[in-house]
């Protein structure tokens, strides 16, 4: 195969034209000879976007990315020959998108507040000038992956040598204002500039994968103290509808010590989003200073947006942050929620009549969450060192039943569990995160060892007291707390104060919202030094009230 | 446009007509006309070259093969106009009193917000219901549903917020859009003669679908109804009201339809775009950047069996900005409105409370009542166990606490529109009767708002 230009390329061969023959809803069917799986068609006299997802002889069925009332059999369909491609380049950092990387802003400006079909408006600004800095010569050794030169927006961007481009020797490279379609340099004769695209649903290319090792620090106590998620680590916040799997999706977009967070609003409330587009801006980061909104990308296909979109905004989502990984940067994505996505699949197979697998979701449901999550972790990337991706998805089970296909599937991949609990979320015990059944696989001894040597002693000391608790509940629910021995009253104080104190967060309060690890260590410490202050003095003799109306007075 | 008329019909089933035609376009609204001379109004479902599937609102209740197929070249309209406001119309839109001359015609099916152009909801509304102010705030543009279950009070509930919301200090033009969906008679005539007592009728735009009307025109009465609602709210200025009830019905319909396609059904058999399709219409709340007016959604539902992981409420529940649950429980207490407190959520409370909105306190307040009722219901399933005897003597102050929250701040009449201060006023005085140690994050707001002792 010859990778002649870095651009993707339309060959004559892949681009075919046809016409309706079918509508349902989102899938269309269209006769289209020389259809290939998965290309990007335009549909009808208003060139709505889809992509073909099945092929029977000459008949193509094409999921629509928009809504299809109005289209009538007999339209033209043109396939344009190329896959679901997303533009990675300068200009993406503090945007807003649609699920197939529309620019909302721009689609707003250019066809008013309600949403248009048939708009065409391309991911990345073109007619914005970028500052080009080389950061190589004529002459030097390019592959793929390979960093150039760097462009300032917002953060210090790395232009690369795109991942399919053949080694070859540098022949010529500009400094100076360019957007993002110039060509900036040349390889071997191939050109280079600003932008670059790349088809969503493959994954790019790395070097080689590792184990995270480094926590992702969050602000929130119960998550970063409890159950830690690593960069590069895979997290499952399943919860039923008021838990708070939104707000703590927020939290960590907001506080989550990654160089660039990927906001995926798959199939969720419009408010909701536009609170976030409200928040982000106004606020700083703790660490760099600089507005939040600078770090972020967002993707926002809410509920009532065409359901195909919301299928591809999850890999959309992804694309985009491993162009940030290959960076060398550290990424956090946010998908909620991924059971949003599986409907949108469920609702997409059933409009093609397939055998349904367990609740009516497609038998392709695990393979690819799997899929997806797997392109999460810590990789040596091609040009630019070490670079990870966080994924953090939150799934909406029916009724809040953990036992659903989605729950289940996306337990088998992720390695941290925040299950959250109606219960906790009733009595407004924030994050209501339960304490008992949520667990992390990644251990991060080390790294709180470093900033104090007791934490991981006191952390599995408060994690001992909460499980006693537990046991103690149900004792007290037969006999009462008065008949508790003194040494389990002072068990259950502990543990209140850990759950009250501790794993309860405001997320709305401005001081609560974030709390640092030095500040989470000395909290627990405290803590600790508390119960084991009251246990001696229990141990000298004195009794559980005595000590209590001490410590009040 | 010249109308084409197709006598070929091939099959019926259900609330479907299958027809072969040409030059229809899906989501086309079809006329057909029965041999009796009646007519009645479709909509394509699925369309290919020469063959369709319509279904048909009124039903097809003596159809034969005979009947024609008229597509009209257009999606299903409503004709708006400032004289809805005062109107009555039936569930497709049909004025049934009053006559109003359209000014446009609105597709039914609205476009979704731009997410960049939604203004974020933040304007508190008193509805001068305690249970709903203090705890559960509602905010302009927020969809609040009302999880009831059979013969709960939700349709007199409802009723008072539309009477007695209000945006505190502000006169603004509102309108209350109501659509009613497969409700009885009596239902309708209760909600219909309550705003005329009120002399709110001026300022509502009633649809009304009825239990004895075809099920098939539910699912097109909500969007009826929302885009009279877009109309008011954004092409006039106004602040709307969106009540529709029962959306169960709603969704039966959706299953009815989804069942004559033979569709694979999804979780207990509605099909499995319902949380899609029901996105359609709770999305549509909101306000839009740089236009006055806001929709304010309220929608009501009956959870079958008061089972709130049924997929009706609990689809609802993932789209709408929290909900109002109803206990069956404290409606045979006599508690009105009987809230299941501890279930209810207004998701964009924070955004509507606090100084310069309702009152400094409020949130704090409205999380110590939450917890500490919380905490009162734990210990009386407790007491059912050990006796109150074993209780500390701390614990019998919660468990006192609860009884009276649902007593005195739940509580209140019909006609009862409590100023949200107020309301606040009896959550403190509930406090006295907690122990002063767990009051101790309200320290900096207890000299200035609590119960002094004497």
């Amino acid at each position: 195969m010859k990778a002649s230009s870095t651009k993707e390329t339309k060959t004559e061969s892949n681009t075919s034209q046809g016409e309706i023959l079918h509508i349902s809803g989102p899938v269309v069917k269209a006769r289209l000879p020389n259809a290939r799986m998965f290309d990007l068609v335009r549909v009808g006299k208003l060139n709505l976007i889809g992509e073909i997802i099945e092929i029977e002889g000459e008949v193509a069925t094409i999921q629509v990315y928009e809504e299809t009332d109005g289209l009538y059999p007999g339209e033209p369909v043109l396939s344009t020959g190329s896959l679901l491609s997303v533009e990675l380049g300068p200009g993406l950092l503090s945007s807003i998108y649609d699920g197939i990387q529309r620019p909302l802003e721009s689609i707003r400006k250019a066809k008013g507040d309600f949403i248009t079909r048939g708009v065409s408006l391309p991911g990345l600004d073109r007619k914005k000038k970028w500052k080009f800095k080389p950061l190589l010569k004529k002459g030097d050794t390019v592959g793929p992956g390979t960093p150039i030169g760097t462009v300032e927006d917002f953060i210090e961007l790395k232009i690369l040598a795109p991942p399919h481009m053949k080694k070859g020797k540098l022949e010529s490279i500009k400094a100076g204002e360019f957007n993002v379609e110039e060509e900036v340099a040349v390889v071997s004769g191939q050109s280079i500039h600003l932008m670059e695209r790349w088809p969503v649903r493959k994954a790019r290319p790395s070097k080689k994968k590792f184990h995270p090792e480094i926590p992702l620090i969050t602000g929130q106590r119960v998550i970063d103290t409890f159950y830690p998620l690593l960069k590069g680590g895979t997290a499952c916040v399943p919860g039923p509808f008021g838990s708070g799997k939104t707000v703590i999706q927020h939290q960590l977009a907001k506080w989550a010590d990654a160089d660039i967070i990927v906001y995926v609003g798959c199939g969720e409330r419009g408010n909701e989003m536009s609170d976030v587009l409200e928040e982000l801006p106004k606020l700083t980061d703790p660490k760099s200073g600089k507005p939040l909104m600078h770090r972020t990308v967002l993707i926002a296909n809410t509920s009532n947006m065409p359901v195909a979109a919301r299928e591809a905004s999850i890999y959309t989502g992804i694309t985009i942050a491993e162009y940030f990984r290959d960076q060398g940067l550290n990424v956090a994505l946010l998908a909620d929620s991924t059971s949003r996505w599986a409907e949108a699949m469920r609702e997409i197979s059933g409009r093609l009549r397939e055998m349904p697998s367990e609740e009516g979701y497609p038998a392709h449901l695990s393979s690819r969450l799997s899929e997806f999550y797997e392109r999460a972790g810590h990789y040596e990337t091609l040009g630019c060192g070490h670079g990870t991706i966080s994924v953090i998805g939150a799934v909406s089970p029916p009724g809040g039943d953990f036992s659903e296909p989605v729950v289940q599937a996306t337990l088998r991949i992720t390695k941290v569990f925040w299950g959250l609990d109606a219960n906790l979320a009733y009595s407004r015990h924030f994050p209501a995160i339960n304490w008992l059944t949520s667990y992390s696989l990644y251990s991060d001894d080390e790294w709180w060892a470093k900033a104090d040597s007791k934490f991981p002693e006191n952390r599995k000391l408060a994690t001992e007291l909460l499980e006693r608790e537990a046991e103690l509940k149900e004792i007290v629910r037969l006999v009462g707390f008065e008949s508790l021995p003194d040494e389990d009253k002072l068990v259950m104080k502990a543990a209140k104060l850990i759950r009250e104190k501790f794993l309860q967060q405001s997320a709305f309060d401005p001081l609560d919202t974030y709390t640092k690890p030095e500040k989470q260590a000395q909290m627990l410490g405290a803590i600790v030094k508390y119960y084991e202050s009251f246990k001696g003095a229990l141990e000298s003799g004195k009794k559980f009230d005595e000590v209590e109306s001490v410590q009040k007075g | 446009m010249l109308m084409l008329e197709y006598k070929t019909i091939t099959k019926i089933a259900g609330p479907l007509v299958f027809v072969e035609l040409e030059n229809a376009s899906y989501a086309e609204l079809v006329k057909i006309e029965l041999e009796n001379g009646e007519t009645r109004t479709g909509r394509i479902l699925e369309v290919s070259k020469d063959k369709a599937v319509v279904q048909v609102f009124e039903g097809t209740i003596e159809s034969n093969l005979k009947a024609k197929v008229m597509p009209t070249g257009k999606g299903v309209e409503l004709g708006v106009s400032l004289d809805m406001l005062g109107c009555v119309f039936d569930g497709l839109g049909n004025p049934i009193s009053g006559k109003i001359i359209p000014e446009e015609k609105h597709d039914i099916n609205g476009r979704p917000i731009n997410p960049t152009a939604r203004h974020n909801p933040a304007d508190f509304i008193e509805t001068g219901i305690s249970g709903i102010d203090v705890m559960n705030t509602l905010v302009r543009g927020q969809k609040l549903p009302i999880f009831s279950g059979a013969g709960l009070p939700h349709n007199r509930l409802a009723m008072q917020i539309a009477r007695q919301a209000a945006i505190p200090g502000k006169e603004e033009s509102f309108a209350v859009v109501f659509g009613a969906i497969g409700i009885t008679y009596e239902e309708a005539e209760y909600f219909a003669n309550s705003l005329r007592k009120t002399g709110a009728i001026e300022h509502s735009v009633l649809f009304l679908n009825l239990a004895n009307d075809p099920a098939v025109e539910r699912v097109i009465t909500p969007r009826m109804a929302l885009t009279a609602a877009e109309y008011l709210a954004y092409d006039h200025d106004m602040h709307v009201l969106v009540i529709l009830t029962d959306m169960t019905n709603y969704c039966e319909s959706l299953k009815e339809i989804s069942a004559a396609r033979r569709e694979i059904p999804g979780r207990r058999a509605y099909p499995p775009y319902m949380y899609t399709d029901l996105a359609t219409i709770y999305e549509r709340a909101g306000r839009i950047k740089g236009r006055k007016g806001s929709i304010t959604q309220i929608p009501i539902l009956t959870m079958p069996e008061d089972d709130i992981t049924h997929p009706i409420p609990d689809l609802t529940g993932y789209i709408t900005e929290g909900q109002i649950v109803f206990s069956r429980t404290l409606h045979s207490k006599h508690v009105y409105p009987p809230f299941d407190i501890l279930k209810c959520l207004s998701r964009l409370a924070h955004l509507g409370v606090g100084e310069g909105k309702t009152r400094e306190d409020h949130s704090k307040v409205s999380k110590k009542l939450y917890s500490s009722y919380a905490k009162g219901v734990e210990l009386r399933e407790l007491v059912s166990v050990i006796g109150e005897a074993a209780l500390t003597p701390d614990d019998r102050k919660y468990l006192n606490m609860a009884k009276r929250f649902e007593k005195e701040f739940l509580g209140q009449k019909e006609d009862e529109r409590r100023e949200v201060g107020d309301s606040l006023g009896i959550a403190w005085d509930l406090f006295s009767e907690l122990p002063g140690e767990e009051l101790e994050d309200l320290k900096k707001y207890a000299e200035k708002y609590g119960k002094q002792d004497e």
